[in-house]
């Protein structure tokens, strides 16, 4: 086998299990959870959606970065502060995006 | 927060519906982003030196934007597969949270809660949260087979095609997904308890930047998050 196919069949094989891990161990609705797991996993979400959000705006992959998604971002909380469609959000944060990097170079 | 306060008053925020549809369709503008970033997941696995066939199994079996380019990335330059596998895998870990989160929205079978959590990418994830605490089993499988038909196929092209798309960061294109997490946390924020919890979680994650990759990242600020304990005396709301 190429180096290629055992990179697809590793990395397949683990991303596979980190999703189903969590679902099958703590999933069903027939078993209810201890009180305490389960007021932590209600916490999981919005911590996640924060970090991902953060990891997303400020990483460049190696090292902390502020640059034209700090714009985006602004875009996108005045977007929902004003209740403004999701779409709506979505393209002006994009497009403010766009021509700030594009303003910058 | 004047203009929040009368959108909350003309009765938006509500509880998305929980049919195949409704994520299929919520997920449609997302999913565009994903197509332009396939095309380029399969042109540079291509020059990575990896078959088109292995491009898109891999896309059809890891199912991870993030994870894949980061195993073709150190591919391309010229990484063991060890190196390749251990990166994308630590990128990956965040799956592990978001399964987590999203077990209790899931019933029936071990099995069958293992296939639909194979749908679970980001924008799926977060397209089938409803931000009154729950996970919606429909919204995750309509958003989800949508993402995952696009995301092959787009991989597929990239290929074939070779280099049509050259930097999707141009467009702008990465910061639509962090603009759907403030859409989708900003209702959330009124609740003190997720506020905090998020506060948390954008600090650790944020300082984790640096230290290791994203994914991981993620994965450590949402424990931070559950470690985090519950303040006594509510009377602060």
């Amino acid at each position: 086998m190429t180096k290629d196919w055992w990179v697809v069949l590793l990395l397949g094989v683990l991303t596979i299990a980190f999703k189903a891990a969590g679902p099958v161990l703590l999933g069903g609705s027939r078993r209810e959870l201890p009180p305490s797991l389960a007021a932590a996993v209600a916490r999981l979400p919005p911590a996640i959606f924060a970090a991902l959000l953060v990891t997303q705006v400020f990483s460049d992959g190696k090292s902390i970065v502020f640059d034209a998604r700090l714009g985006g971002l602004t875009t996108a909380v005045a977007g929902a502060a004003c209740g403004a469609p999701r779409m709506i959000t979505l393209l002006a944060a994009v497009t403010v995006t766009a021509l700030l990097r594009r303003a910058c170079l | 927060m004047e203009c929040h306060l009368a959108a909350g008053l003309r009765g938006e925020h509500m509880p998305n519906p929980t049919t195949y549809s409704a994520g299929a369709r919520d997920v449609a503008p997302l999913a565009a982003v994903i197509g332009v970033l396939g095309l380029l997941l399969g042109y540079l696995s291509t020059k990575a030196g990896m078959s088109p066939v292995a491009a898109v199994v891999m896309s059809a079996t890891t199912f991870s934007g993030s994870a894949q380019f980061a195993a073709v990335s150190l591919l391309r330059n010229g990484g063991t597969t060890a190196g390749a596998v251990l990166a994308a895998a630590l990128i990956a870990t965040r799956h592990i949270a978001m399964g987590a989160a999203l077990a209790r929205g899931l019933s029936r079978s071990a099995w069958h809660r293992a296939l639909l959590a194979q749908l679970a990418v980001d924008e799926s994830w977060a397209v089938a949260y409803g931000g009154d605490g729950t996970f919606s089993a429909p919204r995750l499988v309509g958003a989800g087979v949508v993402i995952y038909v696009v995301h092959v196929c787009a991989t597929a092209i990239g290929a074939l095609s070779g280099g049509l798309i050259d930097d999707p960061s141009r467009w702008g294109l990465d910061a639509a997904f962090p603009a759907l997490f403030v859409a989708l946390l900003w209702p959330r924020m009124d609740d003190r308890e997720a506020r905090l919890t998020a506060v948390l979680a954008a600090v650790v994650a944020f300082v984790l930047i640096p230290w290791m990759p994203r994914g991981l990242a993620v994965l450590v600020a949402a424990g931070a998050a559950l470690a985090y304990k519950r303040p006594t005396g509510r009377d602060a709301q």
